[in-house]
């Protein structure tokens, strides 16, 4: 191995400080959500308790927390859901190159560029218009679809432009048909690109706040309850429902890298039959 | 019965994108655009054809200014955002050595931004607050006498704030395109005898190119678009386009939201064009 050069030591030194940056305000609140029932929101600590985790139990005290993690977590299910589905749908319709693809393409990447707040305002304008009634489920579950569905189509182009296509054809040759392609083939080889589908709509969707600020109706969302929280809630019961949020990503992005890594163990072992005499 | 016509298989596959785009997308863009000629009475608004939203956004000096401040904004976020995000990416991929520990010491970089948006930003009140962590700190290094009092709800924490959130978009994209440089390439530049600098200057910076301009689209763009950071961040004293569209929804001013919106949309779309005009994104997936 050749010894490491000046610039080395150099940019490692800055990498630290980057995640220094990177962690400092949210360590930062995880310890202050620690904070003693006499504590305020900042630095001294004022003894050490769990006090404030115990308030968000209490609902009276908070608003609609609860609730607005049950949408948040149902309507991110559904996001998520739709977007694995539709975002494989269009992976495959770009693969064939079909006319107006180009069209659609660049919509999508509109899609993904424009701010947040216009899909919130036109689309609150449109179901107001129509007399529609905003609802976190319709307009607000479109709303997200457009942020998550050009990220998924996107992961879809990065997988499918590395896909082997000789897997596919080696399946045509043994007379599969289309369908059975698709179903034995492509799906079981992109999985665990799909889980990262899966990952990122529901993350992004539970943690949308603008494009779900006008269409969300009377009933708020996660982001929109912690926002109005922001405003009017000065004690640090926000920081624990902070801290409680991040565990609750972590559980998630956890247990999905793990069953990645179970699905690539599995693979290793069922994968091949080479060599073994079937 | 199969279906052969790869175009008209293609377009099956692709409708339900359509639907959604053209619904949430395409219908919302169109509406925006017509309300904006649309008047406004203090309690509701009524369809016309008239240029009065137009006319105010053009002649007020305010307007003018809250748009300047949008670009400051953008650009102070984009250079530091561009340099941090550079530095960590060429580390990662240049001077870590095994695939392995590049994945884990990106993930280390990920996993702050698993927490909500607005508990990240709230979380920085309690460190540059006027009795927060870094006052405290530089008082007690004897760095300074009194708190600074710029440090929170300023210019100064917006765009700390912007580089905290945005920072990853930039890392990842170019992350992603320097992985896929040769490395032969830049042993071809030692033995040339080019020094470190000239290789990043004449190899690396080049090829990284497209990841550079997918990373300033997206930092610009949410930049521009933001409503929520400079609020929060600013205390409310400093206004972009965003907070504009924001503050007239506030006030039921939809006309005048929209026209502000359609105004801001053109400016987003035009600075897009012409970054990509330096890269074909469908190429570089």
């Amino acid at each position: 191995m050749d010894r490491r050069p000046p610039s080395f030591y150099f940019l490692s030194a800055f990498f630290v400080l980057f995640l220094l940056f990177l962690y400092g305000p949210t360590f930062t609140i995880g310890i202050l959500s620690f904070q003693g029932p006499q504590g305020g929101l900042t630095f001294p600590m004022r003894g050490v308790s769990m006090h404030w985790f115990a308030d968000l139990f209490q609902e009276q005290a908070v608003g609609d927390i609860w609730g607005a993690f049950r949408r948040s977590f149902a309507l991110g299910l559904m996001v998520m859901v739709t977007t694995v589905v539709v975002s494989v749908m269009a992976g495959l319709a770009f693969r064939k190159r079909f006319a107006g693809s180009a069209v659609l393409f660049y919509l999508a990447i509109t899609s993904l560029v424009i701010p947040s707040i216009l899909i919130s305002l036109g689309v609150g304008l449109i179901f107001n218009q129509l007399g529609l009634k905003i609802h976190w489920a319709t307009s607000g579950f479109g709303s997200q679809l457009t942020w998550t569905l050009p990220f998924g189509l996107l992961i879809m182009f990065a997988v499918f432009n590395r896909f082997d296509r000789s897997f596919e054809e080696a399946a045509r040759d043994q007379g599969a048909t289309a369908w059975q392609t698709l179903r034995h083939v492509v799906l079981p080889i992109i999985a665990p690109s799909l889980i990262g589908v899966a990952l990122f709509g529901f993350t992004l969707s539970y943690d949308e706040f603008a494009r779900t600020l006008l269409t969300a109706g009377s009933y708020n969302t996660l982001p929109l309850e912690i926002f109005g929280m922001t405003t009017n809630v000065t004690t640090p019961v926000i920081y624990a429902l902070g801290t409680l949020t991040t565990l609750f990503s972590f559980a998630v992005i956890g247990s999905c890298l793990l069953l990645v890594w179970l699905m690539g163990k599995r693979r290793a072992r069922f994968g091949s039959d080479a060599g073994k005499g079937l | 019965m199969q279906i052969r016509n790869r175009h008209l298989l293609g377009w099956l596959e692709a409708v339900p994108l359509t639907l959604v785009l053209v619904a949430f997308l395409v219908a919302p863009i169109v509406m925006i655009v017509i309300v904006s000629f649309w008047g406004a009475t203090e309690f509701s608004i009524y369809p016309a054809f008239q240029f009065d939203n137009y006319a105010y956004l053009f002649g007020s000096k305010v307007v003018l200014s809250v748009f300047i401040s949008t670009f400051k904004y953008a650009l102070i976020t984009w250079i530091f955002t561009f340099a941090i995000g550079f530095t960590v990416a060429y580390f990662l991929a240049f001077h870590i050595r095994s695939l392995t520990m590049q994945v884990a010491l990106f993930l280390i970089c990920t996993i702050p931004f698993w927490t909500s948006n607005i508990i990240r930003m709230i979380s920085w009140i309690p460190f540059l607050g006027r009795n927060g962590i870094a006052n405290q700190t530089l008082i007690s290094w004897g760095v300074i006498d009194e708190p600074l009092e710029w440090l929170l709800y300023s210019d100064f924490s917006v765009i700390l704030a912007f580089v905290h959130l945005y920072t990853l978009f930039m890392v990842v994209p170019i992350f992603n395109t320097m992985m896929r440089i040769d490395k032969s390439l830049l042993e071809a530049a030692r033995d040339n005898g080019a020094s470190g600098f000239q290789t990043l200057r004449h190899v690396i910076l080049p090829l990284t190119k497209p990841g550079i301009m997918i990373g300033t689209i997206f930092v610009v763009t949410l930049v521009m678009g933001d409503f929520i950071t400079v609020r929060f961040m600013s205390g409310s004293q400093s206004a972009n386009v965003g907070r504009l569209i924001s503050n007239d929804i506030g006030l039921l001013q939809y006309p005048s939201a929209a026209a502000t919106a359609v105004v801001l949309l053109c400016t987003v779309l035009i600075v897009i064009a012409i970054l990509l005009r330096f890269v074909n994104i469908r190429k570089e997936l």
